[in-house]
């Protein structure tokens, strides 16, 4: 097993996908707090699958398989999927759920009409589609680092310098457009750097998978802290963390796919943080209701006795 | 018979079973659980597969409902500790897919399952895999699960047509009225997990949720009654998927992912059409109302 | 209904807030229509009316958060975009997630947002005036906690205070009264004479009849239309409310000693 380790860790190859799986995992978390806080967790869900039929389109108009190509097609394809959920939601009594529900069934739907198109026409030895679905971190090249290096460089920096104006308007959207900051414009921000995250992870975790890299660090960081900054970070760290882990792991053993096991390694980063985490963790709380208890008893007993 | 018959039945029964489902998951603004639900039960149907050692659909059924309830009750869990519910969605029902992805990759030589074809479905092989019962052929598998989940979803909405009704309609007042809300509630969730396992193979796990979501929408625009938007919505999964099955054939595609895009087409009609509901009714509206507002201004 | 258009005293200053045959609407009704007022410097202002009269809405038009389909708002005689940094607003409790990882301090300091420009950071200087306004609503003890731990009428000095430091000279303040507990009442009305004293003009939304005199030096009366505008002891009686609240005052009268217990 640690020979195994070993024997993986020297391999350069595989240094640079750990590299990139932890680099994906670091921007997701950070960019996820903002989209968790906003309570827009599931768009990240709703992109990743919006994400499909752009990347086809954008193959069948090239012919050929380019990783830019794929990201301005998945780039369009997320944001027309964005634009109509919120179409749908203003425009009709449909609620928000149901709304991405139908968007992101229906893009997903075109996506593999134009995928099985693709296989079946003879332009064949396409990429499966598993590969989109489950992601294929040994599949990464050196092109691949390079874009999600500059995708995380990107967005730490905007993350960063506008740190003050994603607060305020994940927690006060009113008050912000009370301010005057054009509000919209900066939740399409945060919802491009999203995009951007996702089609980059799609070809490591998959469509179906990218939404927990969002997700579920930042809902593990806010177990532990109750500061914004401190959860962006700590939820940038879970994400690499879990990254890192999810290659190794899954280059240990034949068969096993990057993405799920990325996925089950942030889980258990969530689980360990939901059950454990001082205060807001289930143990600790179960402790604190004790004593509540046990102080009630007491005092309960000394006017009593009074 | 012929292969388009057998094609047709399947996705007719399962446009049913999704539609009248679909309709209270909107009602009671859980879509997205819907979603998650047709994602969950993967690992189900592999433990099933791999415990009975074969595509034994009755263990599918209960490994599927299971898990699917299995993530109900997770979310639920996480919910009332304080997470956000589409937080909590997304973090349960990743898990499990996450898992059920690993078992079927782990086994992929020992299981007979495709992971292709569990998450797209492939309508156009149900009939060549028949349900032999004592050696007889009684036909395809998928007509009699499809049509047993059918069963059970008329039978529970049939018999308690009001609870399910007044449930989706405001769930406080019917806990005052002393029904048992929650039990409606896993009630519902296990028919939806029925009905995605049972339709998995013809349009594929991801795509369920496409006839749960889309089809009911279709109808709430519709109409105000609850009586007719689930015939519309049972409807208007019939019409996408027989439309849906044709395009796919003269486009040489995949059935699952073109039923789905056709009853998205329906949607955008209806959403820009419809006479109650629709764009444009509503702009037609607003103009007339700035013009009163005008007069009013005049006077 | 009614609707002519009520005049308010002449005055020779800029008015802080001047709105224009106002109306909104959601979909297909009309939720305030058709609504003009003038607020004079240095006045505390009550906005009331029965439930769905659209009093929020109103105030929510007056910022540009809900688009108006007709009517112009004019603060200090001047359109609404340039003004901004002159307004201070509170909105409902109930519209932010109390959750948000953040303490009550941070929550201030957001007040300062507005005048810090694009990037820079909160300050010494702002850290200053954040603490500052926390005292004045008697929340400096509870800088460091985290907002979910606090009470709901504590929260709501939170937000007084963050409206504090935007060190505004027009306040507009979405219902700050509802579901507080009696200290809080009293510390946002010691701290709305001081705005006053001040020369600042705060217009509340408010839904305590009983209260309404002992607070407040102006009242408008909102029901979808403007009903009365104008000095309490002109505009508050029973005929006013009487139209305002239509059938449901009587209902008020019954429940508990009704303002009209004096006229």
């Amino acid at each position: 097993m640690l020979d195994m380790l070993v024997y993986i860790m020297n391999d350069p190859n595989v240094r640079w996908i750990i590299l990139g799986c932890m680099l994906l995992g670091l921007s997701s978390g950070v960019i996820g707090s903002f989209m968790v806080l906003q309570k827009k967790s599931l768009i990240g869900d709703a992109l990743a699958h919006a994400a499909l039929p752009g990347i086809c389109i954008a193959f069948m108009l090239l012919g050929v398989k380019s990783t830019a190509g794929f990201l301005i097609g998945a780039l369009i394809a997320g944001m027309l999927a964005t634009v109509g959920i919120r179409w749908i939601t203003e425009h009709s009594r449909i609620k928000q759920d149901a709304a991405m529900g139908i968007i992101l069934s229906f893009f997903f739907g075109i996506g593999v009409l134009l995928l099985t198109r693709i296989q079946h026409s003879g332009n064949g030895g396409q990429s499966g589609l598993d590969k989109f679905l489950f992601g294929q971190a040994a599949s990464m090249m050196r092109e691949d680092l390079y874009l999600l290096t500059g995708i995380s460089i990107l967005l730490i920096a905007v993350c960063t310098l506008l740190f003050k104006q994603f607060k305020l308007v994940s927690f006060d959207r009113g008050f912000a457009r009370g301010l005057g900051w054009p509000v919209v414009w900066l939740e399409q921000i945060i919802l491009l750097l999203t995009v951007l995250v996702v089609v980059a992870g799609i070809q490591a975790v998959g469509v179906v998978l990218m939404s927990a890299l969002l997700i579920t660090p930042a809902v593990a960081a806010r177990y532990w802290t109750d500061r914004l900054h401190i959860m962006v970070i700590l939820a940038g760290i879970f994400g690499a963390v879990s990254g890192a882990a999810g290659t190794v792991w899954s280059s240990m053993v034949s068969q096993l796919p990057t993405g799920p096991v990325t996925v089950l390694a942030a889980t258990l980063i969530f689980a360990v943080s939901a059950l454990f985490a001082p205060r807001r963790g289930w143990v600790a709380r179960l402790w604190q209701q004790r004593q509540n208890r046990l102080e009630w008893q007491k005092q309960g007993g000394v006017s009593h006795e009074q | 018979m012929s292969s388009d018959f057998w094609i047709m039945l399947t996705a007719a029964l399962m446009s049913a079973c999704c539609g009248l489902l679909g309709c209270f998951l909107i009602l009671r603004k859980m879509a997205l659980i819907g979603d998650a639900i047709s994602h969950a039960v993967l690992p189900g149907i592999a433990i099933a597969f791999l415990l009975s050692g074969g595509r034994d659909s009755m263990a599918m059924m209960i490994g599927a409902t299971a898990l699917g309830l299995i993530a109900v009750f997770l979310i639920q869990w996480l919910q009332s500790s304080g997470i956000q519910s589409d937080a909590s969605i997304g973090i349960i029902f990743t898990a499990l897919f996450a898992i059920g992805v690993i078992l079927v990759s782990l086994n992929a030589r020992n299981i007979d399952l495709d992971l292709d074809c569990v998450l797209f479905g492939e309508i156009a092989y149900v009939q060549w895999d028949t349900w032999m019962m004592s050696g007889m052929d009684m036909g395809p598998r998928s007509v009699w699960m499809l049509g047993f989940a059918l069963l059970v979803i008329l039978t529970l909405l049939g018999l308690f047509y009001k609870q399910f009704k007044i449930t989706a309609f405001d769930p406080a007042m019917a806990a005052a009225c002393g029904i048992p809300v929650m039990v409606f509630h896993y009630l519902l969730m296990g028919m939806v997990s029925m009905t995605s396992v049972a339709s998995f193979e013809s349009v594929g796990a991801i795509l369920v949720v496409g006839m749960l979501v889309i089809p009911a929408a279709t109808a709430y625009l519709l109409t105000d009654r609850l009586g007719r938007m689930l015939i519309y919505s049972v409807i208007v999964g019939i019409v996408s998927s027989i439309v849906g099955y044709y395009t796919a054939y003269v486009l040489n595609a995949s059935i699952g992912g073109s039923i789905v895009t056709v009853a998205g087409i329906l949607f955008i009609i209806t959403f820009l059409l419809s006479p109650r509901h629709g764009i444009l009714f509503r702009k037609l509206q607003h103009l007339k109302l700035n013009k009163t507002s005008l007069d009013h201004d005049m006077k | 209904m009614n609707t002519k258009p009520v005049n308010l005293p002449i005055h020779t200053a800029v008015s802080p807030l001047n709105a224009q045959s106002i109306t909104v609407a959601y979909h297909k009704k009309p939720v305030v229509q058709n609504v003009s007022f003038t607020l004079d410097e240095g006045r505390l202002v009550a906005l009331i009316g029965p439930n769905g009269a659209g009093k929020s809405t109103l105030l929510k038009a007056m910022l540009g958060l809900v688009p108006a389909i007709s009517g112009e708002v004019s603060i200090y005689g001047k359109p609404y975009a340039s003004q901004r940094k002159r307004i201070g607003y509170v909105p409902q409790r109930e519209s932010v997630d109390w959750d948000f990882p953040t303490n009550a301090l941070d929550v201030v300091l957001m007040g300062t947002y507005g005048r810090l420009g694009w990037f820079r950071r909160p300050g010494r200087q702002e850290h200053e005036i954040a603490l500052e306004s926390l005292s004045k609503v008697g929340m400096a003890d509870y800088a460091d906690r985290q907002i979910s731990q606090l009470s709901g009428g504590q929260q709501q000095r939170v937000f007084l205070a963050r409206a504090l430091a935007q060190q505004a000279d027009l306040y507009l303040m979405d219902e700050p009264f509802a579901g507080v507990d009696a200290a809080t009442e009293k510390a946002i009305i010691t701290l709305l004479e001081q705005l006053k004293q001040q020369g600042k003009t705060v217009l509340v939304v408010h839904h305590d009849l009983s209260t309404v005199e002992s607070y407040f030096d102006d009242v408008l009366l909102l029901n979808r239309e403007l009903i009365a505008a104008g000095p309490v002891e002109n505009v508050f009686n029973t005929e006013m409310l009487q139209r305002t609240y239509g059938g449901r005052l009587t209902f008020l009268q019954d429940s508990g000693s009704m303002i009209m217990a004096g006229k």
